[in-house]
């Protein structure tokens, strides 16, 4: 079949029509998997949370979002309230972002009614595979660099700056960047009323 | 050219990572393991097969002054079409190749066998080309990844096979990448002749 003529009209029908015809697809695929992907962010923060809180039944009961100014930039952090099936107080999950060093860090970190680190997971990281990575692991308990259980009311510190951390090998600039997620973290706890209206965590830390 | 034969040129003889040398963005910054080479692999062939049948299906109708951006429109749809099935149903690659996926669009593999096979063979024909090319990238993405995550990080897919202190680190790292790439490629091309 003979190719069409480049003409100014034919140019502007064809690119049209297919810019047209591949939208409508778009538009069908992208309403096809919008309830998939909106359940899968669900499920993954649902799964997040319970991982941190280190409990399988659980409710989130509020969930507010704070605004801390942090090193002159204004950061919004997310806390889940979180009560058990007996409707006893847990603590809360928050999710706190950083700059790592592959781009943002975002760790979701559960903490108990007075401040102590239960858990802790990476929502979403760009750190090296094989080094930065491995903070997913890294700090949990029984690791080598174990926070579970610490109150980051002392922040946390690598061994390096003088804290009592162990950072990650060849993976400082990473460990640094995930010991301020929590340390801001804790911070942004520490601030928000908790259900029953006092200051939660000062209130027992102190 | 017979259906097999056009797939056997795709992984052979115009292999495109080892041969054509195309597509070498995600070949080096997506084979950190095996398991994400393929998965990238396998993502760029089901665009490619898609793309190559729809482009050699309009072929006729496609003014030669536009026909790059015609390509590039049905290109994109498709990697976004892809990326929303990715996102709605394997997370566990989306978390892991995310950010390539939206990449794809601009990966050369893809527009040059769109340019180069599909607008000029028929609908037919340019699918087995796309299959073909598909599995050579699969193929040779997969190869890099095993290579570099058996010796950097001491496993094939996941599965340990040597201890930590046996790992160097440097081939999980770009410039390891760069250097199994360039062994590899030696290797191939010598066992080719």
């Amino acid at each position: 079949m003979k190719k069409l003529e480049s003409s100014l009209l034919n140019m502007v029908l064809v690119l049209t029509g297919v810019a047209v015809v591949m939208g409508g697809v778009l538009a069908f695929v992208n309403h096809l998997t919008e309830g998939p992907i909106s359940q899968q962010k669900e499920k993954a923060l649902a799964d997040g949370i319970k991982t941190v809180m280190v409990c399988e039944n659980l409710t989130v009961g509020k969930t507010d979002e704070v605004k801390q100014n942090v090193d002159g930039k204004e950061l919004v952090y997310t806390i889940y309230q979180v009560k058990d099936a007996q409707g006893q107080d847990l603590g809360a999950a928050v999710e706190s972002t950083t700059g790592g060093f592959g781009g943002n860090l975002k760790v979701l970190v559960g903490f108990d009614p007075e401040g102590n680190i239960l858990g802790y997971t990476l929502l979403e990281h760009a750190e090296t595979p094989g080094l930065g990575a491995k903070a997913d692991k890294w700090f949990q308990k029984g690791e080598k660099g174990d926070i579970i259980g610490k109150s980051p009311s002392e922040p946390l510190v690598v061994s390096k700056d003088g804290g009592q951390v162990d950072a990650i090998t060849a993976s400082t600039i990473t460990s640094r960047a995930f010991l301020k997620a929590v340390n801001n973290a804790y911070n942004a706890y520490k601030v928000t009323p908790s259900t029953d209206g006092e200051t939660g965590a000062t209130k027992q830390a102190n | 050219m017979s259906y097999i034969s056009i797939i056997k040129n795709g992984i052979v003889k115009e292999n495109p990572t080892f041969v054509l040398m195309l597509g070498m963005c995600p070949t080096l910054a997506t084979t950190t393991s095996a398991m994400n080479g393929m998965s990238m692999g396998l993502a760029t062939m089901a665009v490619l097969i898609c793309t190559n049948f729809v482009i050699s299906c309009l072929k006729s109708v496609t003014p030669d002054k536009v026909r790059i951006p015609v390509f590039i429109v049905v290109i994109a749809a498709f990697v976004t079409i892809l990326q929303l099935v990715i996102k709605a149903y394997l997370p566990d690659i989306d978390a892991a190749l995310g950010l390539f996926i939206p990449l794809i669009v601009v990966n050369c593999v893809i527009l040059g066998r769109a340019e180069a096979f599909a607008a000029k063979n028929s609908p037919v024909a340019s699918l087995f080309d796309g299959i073909g090319i598909g599995l050579g990238f699969t193929l040779g993405l997969t190869l890099l990844g095993i290579c570099r995550e058996l010796l950097g990080s001491g496993s094939i897919f996941g599965l340990t096979l040597l201890p930590e202190t046996y790992n160097i680190l440097l081939f999980v790292l770009p410039p390891g990448a760069f250097i199994m790439l360039g062994f590899l490629i030696a290797i191939v091309n010598k066992l080719r002749n």
